[in-house]
């Protein structure tokens, strides 16, 4: 199927009509010549429209998946590869809950093409639990019970996580600013934002503590 | 979304080389994947950009910030240089939309955006926009509470990039390049408004690409603020944004340039306001006068007469944030 698709887009068919755009100048012509020639030199480049093989790094982990370059990140990991963790209620970029981390930054995994997430770290709320022992952030959540429906958590918990890697001192100003973008239908924002805290300042006692052991400063 | 080829560019030449008929650039892709999601548009071949590393980075230099269109709003927002000497620049691209669309969106994608007006946006709607044949635009009989306040005779529609507001008051430039060379437009001249054509909102030819966007260096005693007005207080686009430039002496305003968002067609300086400020010590009541000069010439639907209040309000508080008699508005987003 991929190739029945490629051929309406052959390189060949695209450059001859490129060429003659281009062919305005002698000099434009030449440098097109030369283009023309290099791209033939390289296999073509162009991927899809069909489905193909891409690698994704999710969790720590390799996966291969057969997928449109039209799918998104957010479809791949749900029907994919499994992981359901990851919601998305909106589909548009307007509520947050299907935030991931690229290269360890909350991004929309509904907005971004699994295609372009080819060679970065993808983390998903699955890869924030060490085996059976949740994150900090995710035990805090259940403690102040941050959650009612749950459908916004993932993606809440994925901007707290990743506040407190950034900034391990956060004021609540902080807190929420960092999940501006995350939309609760079930007012869970001062819980939220306790449990975030909470965590904050859990870790800055454990830093001190360690810093007493080890006789540094704190 | 439809079926799309799909080419990954690694330098500007490459992109060039793919840039036929059928192809569609992708940046940070928000506005494109919106677009394709609702069948507003069905690109054939996606280029993508994201990773062409030239196109990256924020350059200080004395004569002025070289930035390159593939930065990303959060870059511009945290970046030192822009905070101090492009404070309104660095102010929009931090308040537009949500922290993890800023992360994802990039400069170059934020100021080409299409228009966020709802019958350009569903397929239900024939609007003169998209190629349709209807003969006016929808929003004057229909739903305008978000739409444009001036000059909304043709289309109403509002070009809504929160960093164009600051770029055109800073005077900025955007370098344009194509198989054909480079060619640089000033801010001023990047919009098209609809009375020129309906179809395309800026002056970017097909096969070309945004390669470099420049802010001149501010003149001595140069201040600038922005501020920016909605529903909500995150994820939204503007109901009123406004970006400020004074050249000061002391408290005495040398030259001062207002430029506004969404409240025209296109962003737009308010020269009205800035005769008011010209000249002037600035204080509560220049500001408040340079706020109502500028929506003299608004002419308001049936449903956005609260937006020429709501510009008054921004252009008011905007214009004494820049002068430094007030502090960030705590009822503005962000
Ligand atoms: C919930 C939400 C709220 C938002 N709020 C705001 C807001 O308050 N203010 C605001 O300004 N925006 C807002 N946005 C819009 C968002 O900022 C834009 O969609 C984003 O900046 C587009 O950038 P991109 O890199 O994703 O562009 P893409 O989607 O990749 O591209 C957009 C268009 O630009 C073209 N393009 C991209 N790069 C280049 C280039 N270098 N040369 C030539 N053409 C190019 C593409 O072909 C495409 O047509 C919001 C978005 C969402 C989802
Ligand atoms: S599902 Fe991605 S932002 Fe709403
Ligand atoms: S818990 Fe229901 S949406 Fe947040």
């Amino acid at each position: 199927m991929a190739d029945e698709h490629k051929s309406t887009f052959s390189r060949r068919g695209f450059l001859k009509g490129a060429g003659v755009a281009a062919a305005t100048t002698a000099v434009e012509s030449a440098n097109a010549l030369a283009r023309e020639a290099q791209a033939a030199a390289q296999p073509d480049p162009t991927l899809g429209p069909g489905a193909l093989p891409v690698k994704l790094r999710i969790n720590g982990q390799d996966h291969a998946v057969t997928i449109e370059p039209r799918y998104t990140l957010a479809e791949t990991l749900r029907n994919n590869v499994g992981l359901t963790g990851t919601k998305v209620v909106c589909d548009r970029g307007s509520c947050s809950a299907c935030t991931v981390w690229l290269d360890n930054v909350p991004a929309l995994a509904c907005m971004t093409l699994a295609i372009d997430a080819t060679g970065r770290e993808i983390t998903t709320i699955e890869g924030l639990a060490t085996g059976d022992t949740m994150h900090q952030v995710q035990a805090a959540f259940v403690k102040h019970d941050a959650l009612q429906c749950g459908f916004c958590t993932p993606g809440m918990i994925m901007s707290c996580a990743a506040l407190l890697e950034r900034n391990p001192n956060p004021r609540l100003a902080d807190v929420k600013h960092a999940v501006s973008g995350n939309l609760c239908r079930c007012g869970t924002y001062p819980k939220v934002f306790a449990a975030t805290l909470e965590v904050a300042q859990q870790r800055q006692q454990t830093a001190g503590l360690v810093g007493l052991t080890t006789g540094k400063e704190a | 979304m439809n079926k799309f080829a799909y080419v990954d560019c690694k330098t500007v030449d490459e992109t060039l080389a793919q840039l036929g008929p059928d192809a569609t650039i992708k940046a940070g892709g928000i506005d494109l994947l919106d677009l394709m999601k609702d069948g507003i548009v069905a690109p054939p071949k996606l280029v993508n950009i994201r990773n062409v590393s030239s196109l990256r980075g924020i350059t200080a230099a004395p004569d002025g910030l070289r930035i390159g269109p593939l930065s990303t709003l959060t870059e511009i927002s945290v970046h030192p240089e822009v905070q101090l000497r492009y404070a309104a620049l660095s102010d929009a691209a931090g308040h537009a939309a949500t922290p993890q669309v800023r992360n994802m969106a990039t400069l170059g994608g934020n100021i080409m955006q299409r228009p966020r007006c709802w019958y350009f946006r569903s397929t239900d709607f024939d609007c003169k926009k998209k190629g349709g044949t209807s003969q006016d635009c929808h929003a004057h009989e229909g739903e305008n509470q978000y739409h444009a306040v001036i000059n909304n005779g043709t289309c109403a529609m509002v070009h809504p990039s929160s960093t164009a507001v600051p770029l055109l008051a800073m005077n900025a430039e955007v370098e344009l390049t194509s198989k054909r060379g480079k060619r640089t437009v000033p801010m001023s001249g990047f919009y098209v408004p609809p009375e020129k054509s309906l179809i395309n909102e800026t002056v970017v030819q097909p096969g070309e690409i945004i390669t470099s966007i420049f802010v001149p260096a501010p003149e001595p005693g140069t201040r600038s603020a922005y501020q920016k007005y909605g529903e909500k207080e995150s994820f939204d686009w503007p109901l009123a944004d406004a970006g400020v430039v004074l050249v000061m002496a002391g408290q005495h305003c040398r030259q001062a340039r207002v430029v506004l968002g969404v409240a025209a067609p296109t962003p737009m300086r308010a020269t009205a306001a800035e005769a008011v400020l010209t000249g002037k010590t600035i204080d509560e009541a220049t500001a408040r006068a340079a706020a109502k000069a500028a929506m003299q010439e608004a002419t308001p639907l049936s449903q956005n007469g609260y937006k020429t209040q709501l510009f008054q309000t921004a252009i008011y508080r905007t214009v004494l944030l820049a002068a430094g008699q007030m502090q960030r508005d705590p009822s503005a987003i962000g």
